[in-house]
């Protein structure tokens, strides 16, 4: 029965893995651009979640309506200006820039609002729990991240493979010339595939906010933890990384139900014995290696 | 310029190739200068800027190392502060076996070398983006695995011990001598290295990886070589860290703040030359100084200017100033120019419009 526990613990937080890396993933699949400032956008989302939307008299917990979209339009206009160029210059600069912007918002956030910990507040529900068994609790935060996870993933899904847009979207990332050719400015595709990962993103950033506390420094390792979601899902398989968000969760729970010390570490190997047996993840294909 | 393609035969004809566009006595007499006065340096500057200048050689050391990983072989990592704490708890287990600290160097850099020939093989399976992030995850992973080794101090930290029993101002003396030693042999090897058959290899590698490839070039095994090398030289950076600070956690000597400051001093300074991470360290220590009040200020500040260089002058300062003037203070390529007794003939019949210039650097 503990085992269940740990098992079911992990696939919450593997939901939220999921939730994190769907932009990151999204990003790579369209533009080929691994944005190293991923991690560091949901810790600025959640800020303002909790310094910005009280202002306009919003409930903390109603947020995301606000700041999804506002991160949407913050996402399109990075994309267009810096991340575009420095896809026209190499992807090597796409790396360099995002790894910069990565640390310069991490050192801004830290003057501004000091390393102390902030916490977005949702009231009762943060304390609420389901106890199906004596030693099984569920967090309702985490299933309901979960749950909004699932759905992000299935609406992304269903954008993709249905809507005009989402066919844009995934000829561009085919081959962004031949698009061209038909008629497609791909430069502003690629700004709504990154609107869509910056909104994903801050919905990760305040659902990480309310499951725990967090720091101007809590981007790094969320990023590390999406990325290997990524990979050990598949890279560019959408419902591949919800897979590699639980294996990730469950490896995690795992470890910390060994020694709280061994959590971060068991993910890690997970991923390193992906990356030695089976480098295209669980769901990828081969090609997304070259 | 058929003759240019193939340099030995190029010193029959009209032109000549060199490595350097100055006279080689001029480099070698500065670099003499420098060694001598930076050497003497805890002697005569106070006791504070020999700190400051300590911190220096380190970040010198590690950003030669990484632009030889990133400007040269094309791999860039964000997790090469796995090196720096390897390096550091390597002088720590040593040092706590009764070695010397100071012997200690060469071991944890050669300690740093074999725990990355075994790591390559994982790595070297993902290209660009996700090298680099999964470079972060070894980095990771070893700062948990030494973090949770109670040997070494765990998470809470360890002192180094068996330091010389010296007063403290001679023992801050050789702990700046060590500190210089490694950088200056670091960054002499990486010029040497460059100038060498892998240099070479490294280059046709940067200019057309595919082409390299099918004319028998073993790309793989010269980053792996690169990669290797990387790892010795950043785990020496990382030994004397251990040595300046006396005092090792792993949240400090796996810091991902080492990685940011390599990368930003080379872009800055100019990824692929010898001498812009130097430039680069030159500017950030500056800058730190200037804003040492100002708490964060001086990251962010360097974090931005190094984001706009890397937009609109990707060569960096050293690239940008050595494009416009022509002048390498260490060159590792080939400049083809006339021969000296010609040049006095064709020069007076440029002036007549008889020539067009033909000078220009080779690679």
């Amino acid at each position: 029965m503990i085992w269940l526990n740990v098992i079911i613990q992990g696939v919450l937080v593997g939901g939220f893995y999921a939730l994190f890396a769907c932009g990151l993933s999204l990003m790579f699949g369209v533009m080929r651009v691994i944005n190293l400032a991923h991690g560091d956008m949901a810790v600025v989302a959640a800020y303002v979640a909790v310094f910005l939307t009280p202002h306009a008299h919003i409930p903390e917990v109603w947020a995301f309506v606000i700041v999804a979209p506002l991160f949407g339009l913050v996402g399109y206009v990075v994309q267009r200006t810096l991340i575009q160029k420095s896809i026209d210059r190499d992807p090597f600069t796409t790396l360099l820039v995002t790894f910069g912007l990565s640390v310069i918002i991490e050192n801004l956030l830290l003057e501004v609002y000091s390393s102390n910990g902030q916490i977005v507040n949702i009231g009762e529900l943060i304390v609420k729990s389901w106890h199906p068994e004596a030693i099984i609790y569920i967090s309702y935060v985490s299933l309901v991240v979960l749950a909004a996870a699932v759905a992000v993933l299935a609406l992304l899904q269903l954008f993709l493979s249905r809507s005009g847009t989402g066919r844009l979207i995934r000829a561009v990332a085919d081959d962004h010339e031949a698009a061209q050719l038909s008629g497609t400015n791909y430069q502003h595709i690629f700004g709504v595939a990154a609107a869509i990962a910056f909104a994903t993103v801050a919905l990760a950033g305040i659902a990480f906010g309310m499951m725990t506390e967090f720091a101007p420094t809590s981007g790094g390792i969320n990023l590390l933890f999406a990325f290997e979601t990524v990979v050990i899902g598949g890279i560019g398989s959408l419902w591949g990384t919800l897979v590699g968000g639980i294996a990730l969760g469950i490896a995690q729970q795992l470890g910390a139900h060994v020694n709280p010390e061994y959590q971060v570490l068991f993910g890690n190997i997970l991923f390193l014995i992906v990356l030695a047996v089976r480098p295209q993840g669980l769901f990828g294909k081969k090609t997304a290696l070259s | 310029m058929s003759i240019a393609t193939n340099p030995s035969t190029a010193g029959d004809g009209l032109l000549r190739v060199r490595r350097s566009t100055h006279s080689p006595l001029y480099t070698l007499t500065g670099a003499v200068a420098i060694v001598l006065l930076l050497s003497m340096a805890p002697w005569i500057v106070p006791a504070e800027w020999s700190t400051v200048l300590m911190n220096f050689f380190i970040l010198v050391t590690m950003a030669t190392m990484w632009n030889l990983l990133a400007g040269y072989a094309g791999m860039v990592s964000i997790g090469q502060q796995a090196f720096v704490g390897l390096g550091a708890y390597a002088t720590l287990y040593f040092a706590i076996k009764g070695v010397n600290p100071f012997y200690t160097i060469p071991l944890a850099a050669l300690t740093c070398l074999v725990i990355a020939y075994p790591i390559t093989f994982l790595l070297f399976r993902l290209r660009g983006g996700y090298f680099a992030v999964a470079t972060w995850v070894v980095a990771s992973t070893a700062s948990i695995i030494i973090g949770i080794n109670s040997y070494l101090g765990g998470g809470t930290g360890h002192n180094l011990p068996g330091m010389p029993d010296l007063a403290p101002t001679p023992l801050q003396h050789l702990i700046y001598l060590a500190t210089f030693g490694v950088a200056l042999v670091v960054v002499t090897a990486t010029y040497f290295l460059l100038r060498s058959r892998l240099g070479l290899v490294l280059s046709s590698i940067r200019d057309n990886e595919v082409s390299a490839r099918s004319s028998g070039t073993k790309v793989t095994s010269a980053r792996r070589l690169v990669f290797l090398i990387a790892a010795a030289g950043t785990g020496a950076a990382g030994a004397v860290l251990a040595i300046s600070q006396t005092y090792l956690q792993t949240g400090n000597e796996f810091n991902l703040q080492w990685a940011a400051e390599m990368l930003f001093v080379s872009m800055i300074g100019g990824l692929g030359t010898i001498e812009g991470p130097i430039l680069g360290c030159v500017i950030f220590f500056t800058l730190q100084q200037t804003l040492a009040q100002q708490g964060a200020w001086y990251l962010i500040i360097f974090g931005s200017v190094a984001v706009l260089v890397a937009l609109w002058q990707p060569r960096g300062l050293w690239g940008a100033f050595r494009d416009r003037f022509h002048v390498e203070l260490l060159p590792v390529g080939h400049w083809v120019g006339e021969r000296k007794s010609e040049s006095r003939v064709r020069r007076s019949q440029r002036k007549e419009g008889v020539l067009e210039e033909e000078q220009g650097p080779l690679t």
